[in-house]
């Protein structure tokens, strides 16, 4: 018989780290764009949002896992659906329960989780494909790199834009204004999202050669 | 100057390949190209004539036809300070203070600006452009005079990062780097860039009070709230004196500049006119509506308010944010016309249109010059015939 494999082999623990670094969803495949833009004014909704796509990612791959050999291909996109709206609709539910709130910060964009292309690209490119515990592992790696990129663009954001972190005035506190500064503007604004995620892409790229596209 | 050339041939080796200071390279070259003209010759193959009238050549044009704008904007904005707060003042004490409040506006946005520039360029070896030369003059003379020194530099280095570097440098940007400063600060500090009071140099200032019944209203305020009646008279808002951005005010200088421009060649003819004609037609087409006193306001006079003279001149004529082909260049200063006059009398969340219009069609310009190429390629396609 087989000698079973670690749970944390190196193979496995690639799947969690790969997702942070050079396989990034959002900076290197350029995936769940969209949501990154809406919610990251401010670092708790970004925080939030990074646990609820956490949630979604590795239950509805060990779903899809498990279920992988049972689905008609046919059929998969549906079942796949299927599987992701059930964990939206609990995890919203979850958080009108327990963090109204947030909740209402986030608005509709808990229940577009179901869009983000990130869910349906894992499934698709692996869940379908690889054993539960792999899956469940790739999933919380995903969902990890595209929250670390939300963390960050929403740190700069909420800091340089309100002046504030998780709410709390903290160039007040420092007593920055005082001096002449002021908050920009234009960091609340939806295009600065875009283009803080531009400058990480800069800087990762930057220091990480290989992941210049070619011309 | 002979003894500068001089000097300049005995330290050049050391900045060549090989030489004790070759990481300079690029603020050498800069600075001999900035004096002398290059001394590249055409090879002999080919049929290509060189000029002298190289990148920055044409560039210090630019420079000289600013000068006018410059110099009145620095009068503009001590007339008004000492009128704000009720002061007598001769003309060479406002035009001193104007001197003082504008030069640092000027020093920032060089130092930082040029200072992206080389490090640029050290770093990736090029020579160091002379694009943002122009660049730097313009920014002063479109911000409100009071801006803070931080912004403008915060606001140069995302305008010269972001909008410029990141697409390769001089030549390569997309959108004008002078009027992205301009929509940074209009973004992100809309206090500092917008209102009745940012336009006086000291008005925003806590404490000053400024004289009863002054009003900093620029005309376009004026005309935006219906106040026809309350807008300086034409020869006022034509020489410019009237409130608003350091150099854009009079009409009379940019007209010596555009006389520049167009007569050395360097701004196109074509852009101008068909911006003009673009604004007018736009206001007369308003008029037909004129469903408010701002609609009703004879399309000639949007030319002399805020800054769609000194856009049309020196701005939508950019060359690298420009269209490249002729008829493109009409297209484009038509439709940037058109879209300034729209924006600036529909839209009540822009007081003006200019910026935003020329932003706009800078993004558009190369689908423009794309569909010229395009249909011109498809006119002499006809005529060729197959032979069979």
């Amino acid at each position: 018989m087989k000698d079973r494999e670690p749970l944390f082999s190196s193979k496995n623990l690639k799947l969690l780290t790969n997702p942070l670094n050079d396989d990034n969803p959002i900076t290197v495949q350029v995936l769940g764009i969209c949501s990154a833009l809406a919610i990251t004014a401010k670092l708790e909704p970004a925080i939030v949002m990074t646990f609820s796509v956490v949630v979604v990612l590795s239950v509805s791959n060990v779903v899809i896992s498990l279920l992988r050999n049972y689905i008609p291909p046919r059929i998969r996109i549906i079942v796949q659906l299927t599987v992701v709206a059930s964990m939206v609709i609990l995890v919203d539910q979850f958080l009108k329960a327990f963090a109204y709130d947030v909740s209402k910060q986030l608005s509709v964009f808990v229940g577009l989780i179901i869009t983000n292309c990130i869910i349906m690209g894992r499934l698709e490119a692996f869940a379908m494909t690889n054993k539960p515990w792999p899956s469940f592992l790739d999933g919380i790696g995903n969902a990890a790199g595209y929250g670390v990129i939300l963390v960050i663009v929403g740190f700069f954001r909420e800091l340089l834009g309100s002046g504030e972190l998780f709410g709390w005035p903290i160039m007040e506190k420092l007593g920055i204004y005082n001096i002449g500064y002021e908050d920009n503007g234009l960091m609340i604004l939806p295009p600065m999202a875009l283009m803080v995620v531009g400058v990480i892409i800069w800087v990762q790229r930057a220091k990480n050669r290989e992941l210049i596209e070619d011309k | 100057m002979k003894l500068l050339r001089n000097y300049i041939n005995k330290i050049k080796p050391n900045f060549e390949k090989g030489g004790k200071f070759e990481m300079f390279h690029s603020t050498f070259d800069a600075i001999e190209t900035f004096l002398y003209v290059p001394n590249t010759v055409t090879i002999s193959k080919g049929a290509h004539i060189r000029d002298t009238m190289d990148m920055k050549r044409s560039m210090i044009v630019v420079f000289i036809a600013l000068i006018p704008s410059l110099l009145f904007g620095m009068w503009n904005i001590g007339h008004w300070h000492f009128l704000a707060f009720g002061e007598d003042a001769s003309f060479w004490m406002k035009f001193g203070f104007g001197f003082l409040k504008v030069l640092p506006l000027l020093v920032v946005s060089y130092v930082v600006g040029l200072g992206i520039e080389i490090f640029f360029a050290q770093k990736r070896r090029h020579e160091v452009n002379e694009g943002y030369f122009v660049s730097g003059f313009l920014i002063p003379l479109i911000v409100p005079v009071d801006t803070p020194l931080w912004m403008l530099a915060i606001a140069v280095v995302f305008a010269v990062i972001l909008g410029k570097e990141v697409f390769g440098g001089t030549g390569m940007n997309i959108l004008n780097p002078a009027l992205t400063v301009r929509a940074f600060l209009f973004f992100a500090y809309p206090g500092w860039m917008s209102g009745d009071s940012v336009w006086i140099a000291g008005m925003m200032k806590k404490g000053n009070e400024v004289i009863d019944g002054f009003s900093g209203a620029t005309p376009l305020a004026e005309a935006a709230a219906g106040n026809i009646g309350n807008m300086p008279s034409k020869l006022d808002m034509f020489l410019g004196v009237i409130p608003g951005s350091v150099g854009e005010t009079s009409v009379l200088a940019i007209l010596i500049g555009a006389v520049i421009l167009i007569w050395t060649g360097i701004g196109s003819w074509k852009i101008i006119v068909s911006m003009i004609g673009g604004g007018l037609i736009m206001g007369l087409v308003l008029n037909l509506f004129a469903a408010n006193p701002y609609m009703e306001l004879p399309a000639w006079e949007h030319m002399l308010l805020g800054g769609f003279a000194f856009g049309a001149v020196f701005m939508a004529t950019d060359p690298v944010t420009a269209t490249q082909t002729e008829k493109g260049k009409w297209i484009y200063g038509f439709l940037t016309g058109v879209l300034a006059i729209l924006i600036r009398v529909l839209n009540p969340a822009y007081p003006e249109g200019v910026m935003l219009a020329i932003l706009l069609m800078n993004v558009f310009a190369p689908l423009i010059d794309h569909y010229v190429v395009g249909a011109n390629i498809k006119r002499r396609l006809k005529r060729v015939k197959v032979k069979s």
